[in-house]
C-alpha cells in the first residue's frame, strides 16, 4: 500500500494535572490522493486531538500507532516540517497573536514553506497581490490583512483566515476543524468553495464537522464516525446524511 | 516588511549562540594607568587639552563623588566594584586624519565592517563624499574608545548651523555654549554614577541646533567599548533651541570580556519652545555569558528637560545587551503644554539583570507624559519596571498614560513592575496599565504549524508585543531592532 496518508492503530494520551489520560485508543484511517474524508463523532470523542497528533502538537504524547504522509514517518516530523510537506491544520479555535500584523505573519509562513519546499520566495508586492486576491475570493473585507492575526476577528471572521491561509500555503492535505461551526449559510459556501478550489488528484482533506450542511458543498468521498477515541464506522456519503437525521446514539449502541 | 527573513540570516550567521560581536580590535593603545585620583582628572583634562574652568569642574564633581556611597536600591546584585581597578583613560594611537579609505586603519574598517556598519557609512567615517540616496542621510559620531575616531557629515551640518562634534572639541571649540548647559539637567551630584562621570567622562557628543532649524539628517553615534578593564565614561549634551528639532540615535556593540566592565554615561537633553528632541537607542553590549560571567555592567543617567512650552522630548530604547543595567531615561516637563514620551522595550535573557524605568515630572500646566514599557525577560533572568510620574502642585492639567506590559519565556525569570505616582495636583489625570503575559504553547504551535520554526515563531510573536514601541525606532534602527531581540532570545524556549 502506497498510500498518501496512512494511520495505524495510532493511540495518544495527555498529561492532565499530573495523570495520563488516555484520548486516541487505536485509529486506524486511510486516505487516498485526490479524496475528501470527513470524520463526525460526538464532543469529546478525540477528533480535535487526531488533527492535534497529525500536526505534531508536542503535548500529545503517541504511545502506539504509527501515521505516514507520502510515506514518510509524520509522527518523527516538527510541526514545520510537517507543513513544509503540504499538511495544514485549519484549527478548531485559530490563536490571536497580539502585534502582529496577519499580511506579515502570512507571508512570513508563505516563504517560510516555499523556502522549504526549494520554491522561490515572494516579495512583498508579488505576497500582497496574492493575497488580496485570496481574501477576496472569500469575501474578506481589505482590511483584515493590516489587522493583528485573529485578534478582535469574529468567529467566523477566523474561520475565514483560517481557509485564506490554507489557500496561500497550498497544503496537500488539510484538516479542517469545524471550520463551519458557528457560520452563517452564506459563509458556509464561501468556505467550502475555498476547499473545492484546492480540490486535485494530489490534494486530499480531513474535514471535522457535525453538520450535513458542509457535506452539501463539498461531497466527501468517505464519512467515518469517531467515538471514544476510535474510528468506529466508516460509510460512503449517506452515512453523514443518517447521522444528520438520526443522531450519533444509534451508532454507539451498535458498537458498545 | 522581511524582518523574519533578516532575522532569520542573522540568526545563521550566528552560527551558534555565542556573542555575534564578540572580538577585540588590535589597536595601539595609549593608556592611563590604573586607579582614580585628582592626577588621573588632570591627565585625562590635559590630554584633551582642556580649559581651567573645566578641569576645576571636574575635580568639584570628583570631590562630590568621594563623599557618596554607591546605590543599593535598584534590584540587581552584583560584586562590589573596585573603582581602582580601572583605566580611566585610554585613546587609540593619534594619527593625522584619513584622507581617504586608504588612509584608515585597517583593523578600525574591520571593526566596523564586524559591527554590521553599512559600508557607505564606513566611508563616510572616513570622510569621503558619498552621494545622497533617497533617504535622510545618516551622520555618524564614531566613538572607539574613548576617542572619536572621526566626524562625519560636517559639511551639511554646519550649513545648516548645527554642530554635531566629540564633546571634547566642544569644550575647546563651543566652550560658551558647553559651559552654559553642562550639569544643568544632571548636576554632578545627582547621584553616586553621574559624579562619577563628570570627573572622569572622556567622551560623548555634543549637539546643537539653532533656533528654528530642523536638523537635515538624523545623527548617530555607535558606541563601543574596546580597551581592556577601561571604564566608559561618555558625556552626551544636546541642546535644541525655539522651533528647533533633531532625531539622535545611539546604538553600541562590545567585544567579550573575562571582566565587567563598568559603564556609566550621562546624557542630557535641553529642549526650548517648540523644540523637540527624538532619542533614540538600540544598546546591545556584551550580557555575559550564560552565567552572566564577564558582562557589562550598564549604570547610566540620561533626562530631558523640556524647558521651553510645546517642547517635546521622546525617548525611545531597545535594551538587549548588559549584564547589569540600572538606567531610567527621564523627562523635566517644564515648559507650559511640553511633552515626555518613553517608549521601552527591555530583554533579559540567562543570567541579566535589568532595573530600568523612566521618571516624568511635571512642573508645567497641560503637561502631557506617555509611558510604553515592554519587558520580556527569559532563561534566568530578572527584569523591574521602575517608573515614577509626579506631578507639581503648579502642574494643573498634567496628564500620564502609561502602559507596562511584561511578557515571560519559560518558567525561572521574574518581571517586576513598580509604579511610583505622586500627584500634588488635583488636576491631573494619571491612567497606568500593567500586564504580565506568556508566550504560549498554542501560539508556538500556530505559527510552526503554518511553516515557521520554532525561533522565527518566537522572534515574530515577541515582535509583535513590542510593536507599539518598535513603531517609534527610525527605520533603520527598527530592523536592526527586530534582528536583536531575536538574537537575543535565542535558545530561550524548547
Ligand atoms: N489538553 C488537554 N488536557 C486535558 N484533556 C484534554 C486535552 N485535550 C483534550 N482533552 C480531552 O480529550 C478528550 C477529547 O477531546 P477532543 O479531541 O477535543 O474531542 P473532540 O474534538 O472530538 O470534541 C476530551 O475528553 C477532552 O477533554
Ligand atoms: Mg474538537
Amino acid at each position: 500500500m502506497s498510500q498518501f496518508l496512512e494511520i495505524s492503530g495510532l493511540c495518544a494520551q495527555i498529561d492532565a494535572d499530573g495523570q495520563d489520560k488516555q484520548i486516541l485508543r487505536g485509529v486506524d484511517l486511510s486516505i487516498p490522493p485526490g479524496e475528501v474524508h470527513v470524520i463526525m463523532g460526538p464532543n469529546g470523542s478525540g477528533k480535535s486531538t487526531l488533527s492535534y497528533v497529525l500536526a505534531g502538537r508536542e503535548e500529545y504524547v503517541v504511545t502506539a500507532g504509527s501515521a505516514t504522509f507520502h510515506g514518510q514517518d509524520l509522527l518523527a516530523m516538527e510541526p514545520e516540517e510537517r507543513a513544509a510537506a503540504g499538511l495544514f491544520l485549519a484549527f478548531q479555535s485559530p490563536i490571536e497573536l497580539p502585534g502582529v500584523n496577519n499580511a506579515n505573519f502570512l507571508r512570513t509562513a508563505v516563504n517560510a514553506v516555499r523556502r522549504a519546499r526549494g520554491q522561490e520566495e515572494l516579495d512583498a508586492v508579488a505576497f500582497l497581490k496574492m493575497a488580496r486576491e485570496a481574501a477576496k475570493a472569500l469575501s474578506m473585507a481589505p482590511d483584515m490583512l493590516k489587522r493583528n492575526v485573529n485578534v478582535g476577528f469574529s468567529g467566523g471572521e477566523k474561520k475565514r483566515n483560517e481557509v485564506l491561509q490554507m489557500t496561500l500555503l497550498q497544503p496537500t492535505f488539510a484538516i479542517l476543524d469545524e471550520t463551519d461551526s458557528g457560520l452563517d449559510v452564506d459563509a458556509l459556501r464561501i468556505v467550502a468553495e475555498g476547499v473545492n478550489r484546492l480540490r486535485a488528484p494530489t490534494f486530499s482533506a480531513l474535514v471535522i464537522t457535525h453538520h450535513q450542511k458542509l457535506l452539501d458543498y463539498l461531497v466527501p468521498d468517505r464519512i467515518h464516525v469517531m467515538a471514544r477515541g476510535r474510528i468506529i464506522l466508516s460509510g460512503g456519503p449517506e452515512l453523514a446524511r443518517q447521522i444528520d437525521q438520526e443522531g450519533y446514539t444509534k451508532f454507539l449502541a451498535e458498537v458498545a | 516588511m522581511p524582518a523574519v527573513t533578516q532575522t532569520r540570516e542573522a540568526v545563521e550567521k550566528l552560527g551558534q549562540s555565542s556573542y555575534k560581536w564578540g572580538f577585540e580590535t588590535d589597536i595601539e593603545m595609549d593608556m592611563a594607568p590604573k586607579g582614580l585620583n585628582e592626577d588621573i582628572i588632570r591627565l585625562i583634562s590635559s590630554r584633551k587639552e582642556e580649559p581651567e574652568w573645566m578641569l576645576e569642574w571636574r575635580l568639584a564633581a570628583y570631590k562630590t563623588w568621594q563623599a557618596m556611597t554607591e546605590p543599593k536600591w535598584a534590584k540587581v546584585t552584583y560584586p562590589p566594584i573596585d573603582y581602582q581597578d580601572a583605566h580611566y583613560y585610554a585613546a587609540p594611537r593619534k594619527k593625522p586624519g584619513p584622507k581617504s579609505l586608504d588612509e584608515v586603519d585597517p583593523e578600525l574598517l574591520r571593526t566596523y565592517e564586524k559591527l554590521g556598519i553599512p559600508l557607505h557609512e564606513q566611508a563616510m567615517l572616513a570622510g569621503v563624499e558619498v552621494p545622497e540616496g533617497e533617504r535622510m542621510p545618516v551622520a555618524v559620531d564614531a566613538v572607539f574608545d574613548s576617542v572619536s575616531v572621526a566626524t562625519t557629515f560636517r559639511k551639511t551640518l554646519e550649513e545648516a548651523g548645527v554642530i554635531f562634534c566629540p564633546i571634547s572639541e566642544a569644550v575647546r571649540e563651543h566652550p560658551d555654549l558647553v559651559r552654559r548647559y553642562l550639569g544643568t539637567v544632571v548636576p554632578a551630584g545627582d547621584n553616586f554614577y553621574s559624579a562619577l562621570n563628570s570627573a572622569v567622562f572622556t567622551d560623548g557628543s555634543f549637539v546643537y541646533v539653532p533656533k528654528g532649524v530642523r536638523c537635515p539628517m538624523e545623527l548617530s553615534t555607535y558606541f563601543r567599548i574596546n580597551a581592556k578593564n577601561t571604564g566608559q565614561f561618555e558625556r552626551t549634551l544636546i541642546v535644541v533651541e525655539e522651533g528647533a528639532s533633531v532625531s539622535y540615535l545611539e546604538g553600541c556593540t562590545a567585544p567579550m570580556r573575562d571582566e565587567n566592565q563598568l559603564h556609566a554615561a550621562v546624557v542630557e537633553l535641553v529642549a526650548m519652545d517648540d523644540a523637540s528632541i527624538k532619542y533614540s537607542t538600540v544598546q546591545n553590549w556584551y550580557p555575559g555569558d550564560e552565567n552572566g560571567r564577564g558582562g557589562i555592567y550598564n549604570f547610566v543617567t540620561k533626562r530631558g528637560i523640556c524647558r521651553g512650552a510645546r517642547s517635546k522630548i521622546s525617548w525611545t530604547q531597545v535594551e538587549t545587551g548588559s549584564a547589569v543595567t540600572w538606567k531610567y531615561p527621564s523627562c523635566i516637563l517644564q515648559g507650559e503644554g511640553s511633552v515626555g514620551e518613553f517608549y521601552s522595550v527591555a530583554v533579559t535573557n540567562n543570567r541579566q539583570q535589568a532595573d530600568t524605568g523612566t521618571k516624568m515630572i511635571h512642573l508645567g500646566r497641560n503637561t502631557r507624559s506617555t509611558i510604553i514599557a515592554k519587558t520580556i525577560s527569559a532563561g534566568h533572568s530578572d527584569s523591574t519596571y521602575r517608573g515614577l510620574v509626579r506631578v507639581q502642585p503648579k502642574a494643573s492639567g498634567a496628564r500620564n498614560f502609561t502602559q507596562c506590559d511584561s511578557l515571560l519565556i519559560g518558567d525561572q525569570c521574574g518581571a517586576h513592575t513598580v509604579p511610583y505616582i505622586e500627584s500634588r495636583n488635583m488636576n491631573a489625570r494619571i491612567e497606568h496599565e500593567a500586564t504580565t503575559s506568556k508566550i504560549s504553547e498554542d501560539q508556538l504551535f500556530y505559527c510552526r504549524q503554518r511553516g515557521l520554526s520554532e525561533e522565527d515563531a518566537v522572534g515574530l510573536i515577541v515582535n509583535g508585543f513590542c510593536r507599539d514601541v518598535l513603531k517609534e525606532l527610525p527605520m533603520e534602527f527598527a530592523v536592526e531592532a527586530q534582528k536583536l531581540l531575536q538574537i537575543s532570545l535565542e535558545g530561550s524556549v524548547g
